[in-house]
C-alpha cells in the first residue's frame, strides 16, 4: 500500500492553501454584505473544506445529482458561508449568487438547503443531524453496492447535544467504514468556550469508547488533514473521525477566539482590516 | 368479537410488500414486537434496522437511507414519533421534503396498559401543521394493509396512523382507497358523521342508532387528515347542514380542527366535536373502556348528531 503522503506534493498543498484563503475572504464578504452569517465557525473549517471540495470529494458540478459521487454533510450548518464560496468555486452554481445570498428569491438559504441549492446533499442548521443521517447514506450506500463515501462536518458544540451520539452508536453497531466525520474542534460556541460552557473532554476517548477509529489532525495543516482523510479510506470495520484542532475565526487577528464573532457580521471597516490580514483574492 | 388488531394487519402487510418491493427497509426503536414490523424483520433482516430506544436518531438514520433511494419505513409508538422525534421529522423529512413513512402505532388511547405518557392524542394535530405531510389514519386492519403499498408509492412524508389493537370495522374492503379522497360509507341527508380511524366503526354503530330514532345518518371516513377532501365535506355541509367529527384524539387541532378549517372557509355548518377533550385521559383496562369514559362512545356521537342537528334548526 502506497503512503499517502506520496499523493500530496507541496504543489498542492499551495493550491489548496490559496483556496483556503479565498473560502475565507469569500465568506466574510459574504456575512457582511448580508449582514447574517457565522464568520468564526466559516474561518475555522477552511482548510477542511478545500481539502474535500478541492480534492478528495468524488463530485461533478455538472451532474450535482450523480449517484456515485461521494456526499458532505455540512452538521455544522451554520457554516453555511464557507460551503456556498467552495461550491460556487467548484461551478455548482454562479458565483453571482454569493452575493444574493438570503435574498428571498435566491436559492441560498440561512443555512444549507439540498432542495434549493445545487451540490447541497442535506438540508443543515438545527444540530445534531449530520452524524444519524449520514448512518442512514452509508447503509444505503453498502446496501447497493457503491463504493462513495459519506462526509460529515461536524461542529463541537453540536456534541454537547445527544442525537450526535444515537449515531455514533449507530454508526459502529453497523461497522460503516464508508463514513468518516471530521469534527471542527475550534472550542468556541455562542455563549463562550466550549470548555466552559460544557466541556466535551475527554473527547477522543469518547470517540474511542463509541467504537470509531479517531485521528487527530491539525485542522489548519493541509498535510495532515488530507493524510487523515485518506487514512480514513484505508480504516476497514468502522467509521471513522478526525478531530481536527482549528481556531475559531482563523486567519483574522481580531477574531480569532473570540466568541463575539461565532455570528457577527463584520461592518464595512471590519472586513477591510480582516481584507488586509487574509491577502487579496486570488 | 377478535378482529385483527390494527397493528398486525400492517405488520403482515408490510412483510408481504417487502417481497414486492426491494426498496423498502425498515427501522424500528426496539419495538418490533410490538409494532409488529417484526414479521417485516424475520423475513428481510437485511433490510431491518433495530436502532435501539433512540428515534430522533431513527428518523435521521431513515432520512440517510431515503436520500440514498431507499423506502423507509419508520416504526415506533405514535406518542415518540410526534414528540420526540419532531424536530427530526420537521427539519430533516418534510423541510428537507425526503421520502420517510412513519408508521406510528400504539395511537390514540390504544396502549390502554401505560397509560397517559404512551398515549398518542395530540400527534395528528402536530403531524397535520407540518408542510409536505401527508397525514393519514388507518380505520381497521384490512385498510392498514391496504395503505401500506399506498404510502410507499407515495412520493413524498407520510404519517400513517396505527392503533395496537382492533376497531369496529369500517368495511372499506371493497372500496376505491385513495390518498386525499374521503370515502361515503353511508349515504344520508339529515346529519353527517365524519370519522377517521377507530371511531369509523363507532361511527357506523351511532348511524345504527340514530336510524332507529328516525334520523338518517350520512357516515364518511376521512382517513387522509391532510391532504384533506374539502369537496366531499363541504358537499355533505351542503346537503346534511349538520356535522359530527369523531376522532380518538383530542377535540384541540385534529380531525375536528382540520374539518371546522375546511367548512369555515367555504360552507359553514353546526360541527359538533368528538374527542378527548382539552386533557390527558387516563390508564384503563381496555381501549374501549377508555374511549367510553372520555367522550368516545358511540352514543356520544348520537348525541352530538342531534346537538348539531338542534343547531341547524336554531340556525345556530
Amino acid at each position: 500500500m502506497a503512503t499517502a503522503t506520496s499523493l500530496h506534493p507541496d504543489s498542492l498543498l499551495g493550491e489548496l492553501a490559496e483556496h483556503a484563503r479565498a473560502l475565507r475572504l469569500d465568506s466574510l464578504r459574504m456575512i457582511h454584505k448580508r449582514g447574517a452569517g457565522h464568520p468564526g465557525g466559516s474561518l475555522s473549517a477552511a482548510e477542511i473544506v478545500a481539502a474535500l471540495y478541492f480534492h478528495k470529494l468524488r463530485i461533478d458540478p455538472a451532474r450535482p445529482d450523480w449517484p456515485e459521487r461521494d456526499r458532505f454533510i455540512l452538521s455544522k450548518g451554520h457554516a453555511a458561508a464557507v460551503l456556498y464560496a467552495a461550491l460556487s468555486r467548484r461551478g455548482f452554481f454562479p458565483r453571482e449568487d454569493l452575493d444574493r445570498w438570503g435574498a428571498v428569491d435566491c436559492h441560498l438559504q440561512g443555512h444549507p438547503d439540498r432542495r434549493t441549492t445545487p451540490g447541497v446533499d442535506m438540508t443543515a442548521g438545527l444540530l445534531g443531524h449530520g452524524i444519524p443521517v449520514g448512518v442512514g447514506m452509508a447503509l444505503a450506500a453498502r446496501m447497493q453496492g457503491q463504493a462513495h463515501r459519506i462526509y460529515v462536518l461536524l461542529g463541537d458544540g453540536e456534541c454537547q447535544g445527544g442525537v450526535l451520539w444515537e449515531g455514533a452508536m449507530a454508526a459502529a453497531k453497523y461497522r460503516l467504514s464508508n463514513l468518516t466525520a471530521i469534527l471542527d474542534y475550534n472550542d468556541v460556541q455562542l455563549d463562550g468556550a466550549v470548555h466552559d460552557i460544557m466541556p466535551l473532554e475527554p473527547l477522543i476517548e469518547k470517540w474511542r469508547a463509541f467504537n470509531w477509529h479517531v485521528l487527530e489532525v491539525n485542522g489548519h495543516n493541509l498535510r495532515q488533514v488530507l493524510e487523515a482523510l485518506d487514512t480514513a479510506c484505508e480504516i476497514h470495520g468502522r467509521p471513522t473521525v478526525i478531530v481536527a484542532h482549528t481556531t475559531k475565526g482563523k486567519g483574522v487577528s481580531f477574531m480569532e477566539n473570540r466568541a463575539a464573532w461565532h455570528g457577527m457580521a463584520p461592518d464595512a471597516a471590519q472586513l477591510a482590516r480582516a481584507e488586509a490580514e487574509l491577502g487579496r483574492r486570488p | 368479537m377478535s378482529a385483527m388488531s390494527i397493528r398486525e394487519g400492517y405488520g403482515r402487510a408490510l412483510a408481504e410488500y417487502g417481497q414486492a418491493n426491494a426498496r423498502v427497509v425498515v427501522l424500528d426503536a426496539d419495538t418490533s414486537s410490538s409494532t409488529l414490523s417484526s414479521f417485516f424483520a424475520s423475513r428481510f433482516p437485511e433490510r431491518f434496522f433495530n436502532v435501539g430506544i433512540a428515534e430522533p436518531c431513527m428518523v435521521d438514520m431513515a432520512v440517510g437511507l431515503a436520500l440514498g433511494g431507499q423506502i423507509p419505513f419508520v416504526n415506533a409508538f405514535a406518542a415518540l414519533l410526534s414528540l420526540r422525534a419532531l424536530e427530526q421529522v420537521r427539519t430533516s423529512v418534510c423541510y428537507a421534503r425526503t421520502n420517510v413513512k412513519l408508521a406510528a402505532s400504539y395511537a390514540g388511547v390504544s396502549d390502554f396498559k401505560d397509560g397517559p405518557t404512551h398515549y398518542s392524542i395530540t400527534d395528528l394535530a402536530i403531524m397535520r401543521a407540518l408542510p409536505e405531510m401527508t397525514v393519514i389514519v388507518a380505520s381497521d386492519a384490512a385498510e392498514a394493509a391496504r395503505w401500506v403499498p399506498l404510502v410507499a408509492e407515495l412520493d413524498g412524508p407520510a404519517y400513517l396512523r396505527l392503533s395496537r389493537g382492533s376497531a369496529l370495522p369500517a368495511g372499506t374492503e371493497g372500496m376505491k382507497l385513495e390518498v386525499g379522497r374521503g370515502l361515503t360509507l353511508r349515504a344520508g341527508p339529515d346529519v353527517t358523521l365524519v370519522g377517521t380511524g377507530t371511531m369509523v366503526g363507532r361511527c357506523l354503530k351511532a348511524a345504527d342508532e340514530l336510524a332507529s330514532k328516525g334520523i338518517a345518518a350520512r357516515v364518511l371516513e376521512i382517513h387522509t387528515l391532510k391532504p384533506i377532501d374539502a369537496e366531499l365535506l363541504c358537499r355533505a355541509a351542503e346537503e346534511t347542514g349538520a356535522l359530527v367529527t369523531a376522532e380518538e384524539h383530542s377535540i384541540v387541532g385534529g380531525l375536528g380542527g382540520a374539518v371546522a378549517e375546511v367548512l369555515s372557509a367555504g360552507c359553514p355548518a353546526p360541527l359538533e366535536r368528538v374527542g378527548i377533550g382539552d386533557r390527558f385521559a387516563k390508564t384503563g383496562p381496555s381501549p374501549e373502556a377508555v374511549m367510553d369514559a372520555f367522550g368516545l362512545s358511540i352514543e356520544s356521537i348520537a348525541n352530538a348528531a342531534q346537538r348539531a342537528m338542534a343547531r341547524r334548526r336554531a340556525g345556530r
